[in-house]
């Protein structure tokens, strides 16, 4: 691999809270660990790169978010780069993209990507507030701690697993939270979702580039002490 | 069009509207007096009193509504301040105090007032522009702010265009520069067209009526699917001067700093001008606002000269870091994440810091870390502080910026006094 590439999904629509953080939290890692990382924005008006390594996928309102998934259905690029196994992460209206169906505007179901065996519809109340969960111990990494804002409630089919298990907020509505199957993964947490989840972007890098060398301490130290001041702020003190 | 004469003053109250003002009233007398801000208490008391009489106490009055997610507050300020030129008593709600409790409360407090300058939320335009029947509502521009509270931008739009759509007799001043206001306006019967600039486009590269991906052009923009496209405008911010319909171009040399504020003047001007304002006449009132609810206060502490600046969300963080002195004056940048802030931080990623590379960079307020993250991931060094004085020692320099979001921003004004 001559660098790493990070393919951003349009980011004309589907940047709606802090969504550069993921790229920056990927390349960051990558670049500390002397990965050469570029990342590419790639417009809703242009085709979907093939050569990606790691795609990502932001959050959105349901109007951009039911564009974006007929232009990416259209396009066929994205299809074709999960198909020969790059990596996909996706979150909040991103992720309901994913499935194979989610409620649109006024609730109407839009036919989805058709990447995560899933559907989503929409709750009956909206959640909005932090989020805590426990994830599936195969793939060895810490809870997860973020912020969720969205009305969808998932329910995931035999192909899909789900990513963790909620023990604050709402997640996907059934005490899951998120979705996984080979290297697609999806979450609620919305927005920046791996700047309090290094553990979350050390696995995706893992999956697109190999076995990784840990980081030295001090390069991990804020982070560190950020993911701990939320999740102590966040858990009942006995 | 000069219309400067049409004000008759509003018609007396219905007795039991009275008596809600009057109880009201006194509601917020004592609640200044008990060191809380009247400025809500005592339309929240009315409208108990009277649901209908924020309707009643507009009726007769000509009011402007103005409301945008970023500039409300200053805005309301400088149409305040070229309005005076009418020598006519205004009604305003130049604290912030911007739903229906606010807005009620400061017609209440100026009962005679013929005019009526009302900053107003965004989510409440739909209600107040039906409540008030406003001679002018401004549309400053719309873009991502507080979602974990506020709603979805590209819905606000379109609810904004089906109240405009609905109010024939009312005039819109519109930001033409900005495509989801322009969108929302275009809705409306009669509209001034404004180009007051658009700094932040992270919301508006899509087309809001069809979706498509908008050309953009320097500040053009169209749509290459349907026919939506920037309107043609009348009045026009370029650099640091306004060029007004006929033609005629004015340095606008502001008090106030930055970008930003000289967008927010050249949208009071052109309402100014629907009342009958000369545009030398409203330059000279729009030029001596210095300070506007403590943004931009100046203050003196243990030596050092600060300066307070207020921004709320990625639009206003990005126009504020553009006002900043330029270095080797140090800057404090604080974050909070209470309610009114957002209790989300995810808006810190869509900010570009990088420009603070080479300077002295403090961290402060109760989401410090969060800001600190986000500043290393841009390769900003940084030192954490716990306070003001903290910030002053550490900054070692003669005078400080110091920007922060809302409830950061209160905090520090609460410790540094509040100057007007």
């Amino acid at each position: 691999m001559t660098s790493l590439r990070l393919v951003w999904v349009y980011p004309d629509l589907l940047s709606t809270y802090g969504d550069r953080g993921n790229a920056l939290v990927l390349e960051r890692r990558a670049r500390l660990r002397g990965i050469p990382t570029e990342i590419i924005e790639v417009n809703s008006d242009q085709p979907v790169p093939l050569d990606g390594h790691i795609y990502l996928m932001g959050g959105g309102e349901d109007l951009p978010q039911t564009l974006a998934t007929r232009r990416l259905l259209a396009d066929g690029g994205l299809h074709e780069a999960v198909n020969r196994g790059a990596v996909l992460f996706a979150v909040c209206a991103g992720y309901q993209m994913l499935g194979m169906e989610f409620g649109g505007v006024d609730d109407v179901a839009i036919a989805g990507l058709g990447l995560l065996d899933m559907r989503s519809g929409r709750g009956e109340q909206r959640a909005v507030g932090e989020i805590v969960a426990d994830v599936d111990p195969v793939l060895r990494v810490p809870k997860l701690t973020g912020f969720e804002n969205h009305q969808g409630v998932t329910r995931l089919g035999p192909h899909a697993k789900p990513l963790a298990r909620t023990t604050l907020g709402i997640g996907n509505g059934d005490g899951t939270e998120g979705a996984y199957a080979g290297r697609v993964l999806g979450t609620y947490l919305h927005g920046p979702a791996l700047v309090r989840n290094p553990g979350l972007a050390d696995l995706l890098l893992s999956w697109a580039v190999g076995q990784l060398p840990p980081l030295r301490p001090e390069a991990e130290a804020l982070a560190q002490r950020l993911r701990d001041e939320r999740l102590a702020a966040v858990t009942p003190q006995p | 069009m000069d219309n400067s004469n049409r004000t008759g003053g509003p018609p007396r109250l219905p007795m039991r509207a009275k008596i809600a003002t009057t109880v009201g009233g006194a509601a917020a007398t004592v609640s200044r007096l008990t060191g809380r801000d009247g400025s809500v208490i005592g339309g929240i008391v009315g409208l108990r009193l009277q649901p209908d009489l924020l309707s009643l106490l507009a009726q007769g009055r000509q009011i402007v509504l103005v409301t945008g997610t970023n500039g409300k507050t200053t805005t309301t300020r400088l149409i305040t301040a070229a309005l005076s030129a009418l020598g006519q008593e205004i009604a305003s709600n130049m604290y912030g105090a911007n739903m229906e409790a606010g807005l009620t409360s400061a017609l209440s407090r100026a009962p005679d007032a013929p005019l009526a300058v009302l900053e107003t939320d965004e989510k409440y335009i739909p209600a107040m522009v039906r409540a008030t029947r406003p001679r002018v509502v401004v549309l400053l521009n719309l873009s991502r702010d507080q979602m974990d509270r506020a709603a979805e931008i590209w819905l606000l739009a379109r609810r904004w265009r089906d109240a405009l759509a609905a109010a024939p007799d009312c005039r819109v001043v519109a930001n033409a520069d900005d495509p989801l206001v322009a969108w929302a306006a275009s809705g409306a019967r009669q509209v001034t067209w404004v180009a007051a600039g658009q700094r932040w486009r992270e919301d508006s590269w899509c087309c809001p009526h069809c979706g498509a991906h908008l050309q953009r052009d320097g500040d053009d923009w169209s749509c290459r699917e349907c026919p939506n496209r920037r309107p043609p405008v009348s009045w026009v911010l370029a650099g640091e001067t306004v060029i007004d319909p006929s033609g005629r171009a004015r340095p606008i040399e502001l008090s106030l700093p930055g970008r930003a504020n000289r967008s927010n003047a050249v949208v009071a001007l052109a309402v100014a001008d629907a009342f009958g304002v000369p545009v030398p006449n409203a330059l000279r009132e729009l030029r001596g606002v210095t300070s506007v609810a403590g943004r931009y206060t100046q203050v003196r502490r243990n030596g050092c000269e600060l300066r307070l600046l207020l921004a709320k969300n990625p639009a206003g963080w990005l126009e504020a870091l553009d006002v900043l002195a330029p270095p080797p004056v140090p800057v404090l940048l604080a974050v909070n994440a209470q309610g009114p802030d957002g209790r989300d931080t995810s808006w810190l990623w869509d900010v570009d810091y990088r420009r603070l590379r080479h300077r002295v960079v403090l961290v402060g307020g109760e989401r410090k870390l969060d800001l600190a993250v986000r500043l290393e991931a841009d390769g900003v060094p940084f030192r954490l502080v716990n306070d003001i004085d903290e910030a002053i020692s550490a900054a070692g320099a003669p005078s400080l910026d110091v920007l922060a979001n809302y409830t950061a921003f209160q905090q520090y004004r609460a410790v540094l006094g509040r100057t007007e």
